[in-house]
């Protein structure tokens, strides 16, 4: 599938699919049964917010242009590396098709944002943003990606990129793929016993055995409690 | 329309699925009692994956686990509702701006909330003796103490033995070990002579029984707990009561609208719509205890009028909805640098804070009543909607980077500062106001056609000026970590940061207690003084509140006045 026709894809709410352009997949997940009337898997959700999530689903709000103009954004902002996907491999550009609608305050900065940008591009180039050479863009992205340092009149350049680059990075690091840049370790099942020594001593910490004496000994944490008549624990 | 009367009489019906009404189920249960159980939301366990929230990642969320209209604290946090329920309004009277959240299912708000079971203590049941301000409650902790040791017991808090007399020690689990925040917190605040303890949540760092697991340290109880390690009232009450072998009946989608009563004014049951046909019901039983929230419960006592009952039931003093009060809270964060670049491991640990500040400032001479505890918060906590916004706003501080940008280097600047700042947050004891309270709204019905409440409640001087010591409290521990403080201080034109109204969702003392029926609604044990077998047992019933979070309180609350009830029954005074 190529951009395009994924980008129609996201057109017709079908996230599921692959946004995939550089093959960063999500591995080997098990295949979810879907209804087909349900846009996304389950996750715990009730009647009234199911009916919800089909009706933003079901909702067009940014066209195919848009689209593909934030797919080149969301590639300047968080491009692969060697190591990993970029936004477009953690399907940012889905994320933020969808977050729009689901939060309509994002909707008239990020269209007249987006129009701006085509505006100034084709005031300076004649040609679309999308349109333009990647030195073209970025020589503009450096313009309006500075707070406090952009010229008075490309301030709505800078109002759009700093939302997009509050999106992109959002959608990313809630990604899988975000998820394993950021190397978050945790939820998942675990057991908690202090910080590691390696680091205790990096910070120059200790704890004192006074407090240790109050903390669990997890050995024993499958064992059930019992206390003595003055409420002292007594297994 | 036609109302459909239950078939039988139940003994009680309880009305709400919360801390309250959890309790009064498993104890009237097991005493015997046939219980009807009355929940305006729909059924919720989490250890149904249907239901489940725990361990699910921030991609399995359209909007990432955001906060809506229809969860306001995200779509992973386990209470449905929130801030707002569609079709079901209040109103503020003007100049009020009272928060009030609502969460409609079973187990209530109890499915998210922190655990944080703090006991009330000595002191926080008397505190007109000691300041002259708001009332005594009609009890004290000798008569609380015997019933806060069983629920430790029945359903577990961990925490430390630590003898500060206002903080009551209990029957603890063992804590677990601070976080590395929580210890630059400590040091930080015994730098600045202010306590740091264990602290006391209703986590199972230890199991207590066969029907429950330990905690798994995901950090995630808001969500809900699958393996039922913490307490909720669905998983820790209200289940174990049906699993019991008690006559449990429970209701759900049933959102009850008054309590109606016989002509000499004695309780015959409670009308209820049923959400599902939008009918309405009538369930008789021979007693009611209200346990709907502080609120919840004001607002159907006062739209259950009568002839004998003319105000509303229990309302002859004109106090239901009076005496309303939440905490206090405020709030502070510090950047740390020694936190920049952090080595990252699991740090999810129970879900909330292992250590926390009690009150240390009771023997101190200070320019207002009361006090507060305080909370930290911080660590390398999953991302959700949100995370990555204005990535590197601390390059300002560190002068790393640029402000902005694009490219390779925002990976750098996320994980440069990914756990480096920490918050706390102070939560604290208002004095309850006679001018303070909720009323019905004749104005505004909600979508069952139930007139809805309308709030009216202004701080006074005592809490601004709370939050103010609060926030110089904050600075000078928050500076003692070395770090830079974050955003501005509050100050007066900002009443110091000091939450609005509600904010903090300890609403009590709608329905307070009291041995006057002149001054208050019920009596000692949570019975109404104008009808004997009516009993508010959520957090109505509180005459002041402490600086404690009241979950543990209502627990204890509903105990004692179960057992009350059950003694009154045997002798046929009810």
């Amino acid at each position: 599938m190529d951009r395009r026709d994924s980008l129609k894809s996201i057109l017709v709410g079908s996230v599921a699919g692959g946004m995939l352009v550089t093959g960063c997949s999500p591995e080997t997940k098990e295949p979810e049964v879907q209804q087909p009337s349900e846009p996304f898997a389950g996750y715990g959700r009730t009647e009234p917010e199911k009916e919800h999530d089909r009706e933003v689903a079901a909702e067009i709000f940014l066209n195919e242009h848009e689209l593909e103009t934030i797919a080149v954004l969301c590639d300047i902002i968080l491009p692969p590396t060697a190591e990993i996907g970029g936004a477009v491999d953690a399907e940012v550009p889905a994320f933020i098709e969808f977050i729009v609608k689901d939060m309509p305050y994002h909707q008239m900065p990020v269209r007249g944002g987006l129009a701006w940008l085509d505006r100034h591009s084709n005031a300076l180039h004649n040609l679309e943003f999308k349109k333009l050479t990647k030195e073209q863009q970025l020589a503009i992205c450096d313009t309006i990606a500075y707070p406090g340092k952009t010229a008075p009149d490309l301030m709505p350049g800078e109002r759009l990129f700093t939302r997009m680059r509050n999106l992109t990075l959002t959608g990313y690091y809630t990604s899988e793929i975000g998820i394993k840049d950021l190397g978050y370790q945790g939820n998942r099942p675990g057991v908690w016993d202090g910080v590691p020594q390696d680091v205790l001593d990096q910070h120059g910490l200790s704890y004192d055995e006074e407090w240790l004496s109050k903390c669990v000994d997890q050995s024993t944490r499958m064992n059930i409690a019992e206390w003595d008549e003055d409420g002292n624990l007594i297994s | 329309m036609q109302i459909i009367e239950s078939a039988k009489t139940y003994d009680v019906a309880i009305v709400g699925s919360g801390a309250g009404g959890g309790m009064a189920t498993k104890i009237l249960s097991e005493a015997g009692f046939d219980v009807a159980v009355l929940e305006a939301g729909p059924f919720f366990d989490p250890a149904q994956d249907q239901y489940r929230n725990q361990l699910r990642w921030p991609w399995e969320s359209p909007r990432r686990g955001a906060s809506s209209d229809r969860r306001s604290f995200g779509d992973f946090d386990a209470a449905y509702g929130g801030w707002n329920l569609e079709g079901e309004p209040f109103t503020n009277a003007r100049g009020t701006d009272f928060r009030w959240f609502r969460s409609r299912m079973l187990g209530g708000r109890t499915n998210h909330w922190g655990r944080i079971s703090l006991r009330f203590g000595p002191l926080d049941f008397k505190r007109k003796s000691i300041d002259g301000l708001g009332d005594n409650w009609p009890i004290g902790y000798e008569d609380v103490k015997p019933y806060y040791d069983k629920v430790d017991k029945l359903i577990g808090v961990f925490g430390s033995r630590e003898n500060i007399p206002n903080e009551p020690d209990g029957f603890f689990l063992p804590a677990p070990k601070p976080r590395l925040h929580e210890m630059y917190y400590i040091n930080a605040a015994r730098k600045a002579g202010v306590p740091v303890i264990p602290s006391r949540l209703s986590i199972l760092t230890k199991r207590i029984n066969d029907q429950r697991g330990s905690c798994f340290y995901c950090g995630q109880c808001n969500r809900a707990c699958s393996a039922y390690a913490d307490f909720s009232s669905g998983t820790c009450l209200i289940f174990p009561a049906q699993r019991g072998g008690g006559k449990v009946e429970l209701f759900t989608e049933a959102m009850v609208s008054e309590v109606t009563t016989d002509r000499e004014g004695k309780a015959t049951g409670v009308t209820y719509v049923n959400k599902l046909d939008r009918k309405t019901y009538h369930l008789k039983a021979k007693i009611v205890i209200m346990a709907a929230s502080a609120c919840s419960s004001a607002r159907i006592l006062l739209n259950s009028k009568s002839s004998i009952h003319q105000n509303g039931l229990g309302n002859s003093s004109g106090m239901v909805g009076r005496y309303l009060h939440d905490s206090t809270g405020a709030s502070r964060a510090v950047f740390i640098p020694q936190l920049m670049d952090r080595k990252i491991y699991n740090e999810d640990g129970v879900g909330g804070m292992h250590v926390y500040t009690p009150w240390w400032l009771n023997d101190a001479k200070l320019d207002f009543p009361r006090g507060y505890h305080i909370e930290v918060w911080g660590g390398m906590g999953m991302p959700g909607y949100g995370f990555g916004f204005n990535p590197n706003d601390l390059n300002k501080i560190t002068g790393m980077g640029e402000v902005g940008g694009y490219g390779d280097a925002l990976r750098e600047d996320i994980k440069r500062y990914y756990g480096a700042v920490v918050g706390i947050s102070g939560r604290g004891e208002s004095v309850p106001q006679y001018n303070n309270y909720c009323e019905i709204d004749n104005e505004v019905v909600d979508e069952w056609g139930i007139p809805v409440l309308k709030f009216n409640y202004q701080w006074t001087e005592y809490e601004v000026k709370q939050a103010k010591h609060m926030q110089d409290t904050f600075e000078e521990v928050l500076s003692a970590t070395g770090g830079t403080l974050l955003g501005d201080k509050p100050g007066a034109d900002r009443q110091y940061g000091l939450t609005k109204p509600g904010e903090i969702i300890h609403e009590v003392g709608t329905t307070r207690m009291g041995n006057n029926p002149k001054t208050s609604v019920t009596n000692k044990y949570n019975q109404l003084h104008d009808c004997e077998n009516v009993f508010v047992m959520d957090a109505g019933p509180f005459v002041s509140q402490a600086d404690k979070n009241p979950t543990w309180t209502i627990l204890a609350l509903a105990w004692r006045a179960s057992d009350y009830l059950v003694d009154q029954v045997k002798k046929r005074n009810i």
